[in-house]
């Protein structure tokens, strides 16, 4: 088997590159839009009231499952990118937008009033210590979100929008086992490195921890 | 005249059906160093929290060098102020020398500038600046923290600090040592201290006066001398007691 996939990998080289990129490229994108949900957390943060209105939504789609959504939005947006986009982007969000309301709600009061004590502006408070207070949560949460996107987009190959995924379909479809370990390796592969990049950026963002 | 002057201050919390601090009126000299004293739900880092808007009065006014605080915008008040809590409130994203300056920052003052005040602040609370400016707040004890919470606080130099049981939280050695040179700050930049404590040999040690405060109400307001000999009422005379009986404890043991 392991033959079959080093002779798979040298034929279809260009291939293969293509649809790594892909499904890195659709993986940021939806990672990226699922980051715009940034702001709603924090306004979520200041009262259980927001907090209830913004992650309601979210929560009620987070029950239904990735795959059932794409097939769920053909009849809407088609088929391609944008409705893959659109379905890795509402798995993003619980855990961003969870994470970011938490690392917002933990900062300590004193740090807060002692900041309001020396003569700091609200918005000052906000970005010079809400904000690098909060980061580390807000990280977390962007982490395991990249992680589950990446190993989702796999599926937005079964409407048509490229990557890994393409693989893995095509070994169910001709019952080629060499195929389906390929791209399941590639996938769980391009997951944890993904991570791996995420973690060097975070410590470099959060150096101050680290010393 | 009076550098601070509180004018029959009142201020009432919406969950509570007392009030947290009950007609309060006080003249504070220039260069005097005030503790004022209470255990803890007395209303004396209310009274403290109302000198720096952090609340705001719900009956009478506060004057400060003249002006009603009322009629001040609350963060050109706050920089005109120093302010030092228990748990320090250091940012701990920040260095040391970032923490120190980050309201002239905010002002952009040049880098110079801050740096030369940093080093100097340093000095003056006690800690080398080579070794310390460029640390994490998460690198330093309790005590060194609460030096830095003094030298942020101290930045602007202003006339008045407020402190609001900055030693609290440290060990009995340690705050001992803070205490002393708490006092040679003092003593060196003739700025008038307001202290806040519930300990009554911190109270009466550091205080050339001290306010003595329960439920609200600023009972006795005196020396430390005339406070003991002659104490205000029953809570004054009980409090003394109670300081009396530590003391016969150690005294029994020699």
């Amino acid at each position: 088997m392991i033959a079959d996939m080093a002779e798979y990998i040298s034929t279809h080289g260009d291939q293969l590159i293509n649809q790594i990129l892909t499904h890195i490229g659709i993986s940021l994108f939806a990672l990226v839009v699922a980051g715009a949900i940034i702001p709603c957390g924090y306004l979520a943060s200041r009262s259980d009231r927001a907090e209830t209105i913004i992650s309601a939504p979210f929560e009620m789609l987070r029950v239904v499952p990735s795959l059932a959504f794409l097939i769920l939005l053909i009849p809407v947006m088609g088929t391609g990118v944008l409705p893959a986009v659109t379905a890795l982007t509402i798995l993003a969000v619980p855990p961003v937008l969870l994470n970011t309301i938490v690392g917002f709600r933990t900062i300590p009061d004193f740090m807060i009033e002692s900041a309001a004590g020396i003569g700091m502006t609200d918005r000052e408070i906000l970005w010079k210590v809400k904000v690098p207070a909060a980061l580390p949560m807000i990280l977390a949460g962007l982490r395991t979100a990249l992680v589950e996107v990446v190993a989702s987009t796999t599926i937005a190959a079964k409407i048509g929008a490229g990557g890994l995924g393409e693989i893995i379909f095509t070994g169910l479809g001709l019952n080629r086992t060499d195929l389906l370990v390929l791209g399941g390796l590639l996938v769980a592969a391009l997951s944890l490195l993904s991570g791996l990049i995420f973690d060097i950026i975070s410590r470099k963002l959060l150096r101050y921890k680290y010393c | 005249m009076p550098i601070i002057e509180y004018d029959n201050v009142c201020k009432k919390f919406d969950n509570s059906t007392g009030l947290a601090v009950d007609h309060v009126s006080a003249q504070i000299e220039p260069g005097e160093f005030i503790t004022i004293l209470g255990s803890s739900g007395c209303g004396k880092t209310t009274l403290l929290k109302l000198t720096n808007r952090l609340y705001d009065p719900d009956g009478g006014r506060i004057i400060l060098e003249g002006e009603d605080i009322a009629q001040k915008d609350p963060v050109q008040l706050r920089r005109g102020l120093g302010y030092v809590i228990q748990q320090v409130g250091l940012f701990p994203h920040m260095t040391i020398k970032e923490n120190i300056t980050i309201i002239p920052a905010l002002m952009k003052w040049d880098k110079d500038r801050m740096a030369a005040r940093a080093d100097e602040l340093l000095t003056l609370v006690g800690l080398e600046p080579s070794e310390f400016r460029d640390r994490y707040p998460h690198q330093l004890s309790g005590g060194q923290q609460q030096r830095i919470g003094l030298a942020r606080a101290l930045v602007l130099d202003p006339d008045i600090m407020l402190l609001d049981e900055p030693f609290g939280a440290i060990d009995a050695i340690t705050r001992l040592h803070l205490q002393n040179e708490l006092q040679r700050i003092h003593a060196g930049l003739g700025k008038t201290f307001l202290f806040v404590t519930h300990d009554i040999n911190e109270a009466f040690k550091l205080g050339n006066r001290v306010m003595v405060m329960n439920q609200g109400k600023l009972l006795q307001f005196d020396t430390p001398a005339e406070i003991v000999l002659h104490p205000a009422d029953e809570f004054v005379r009980s409090l003394i007691e109670s300081a009396r009986q530590q003391e016969e404890f150690w005294e029994g043991v020699q």
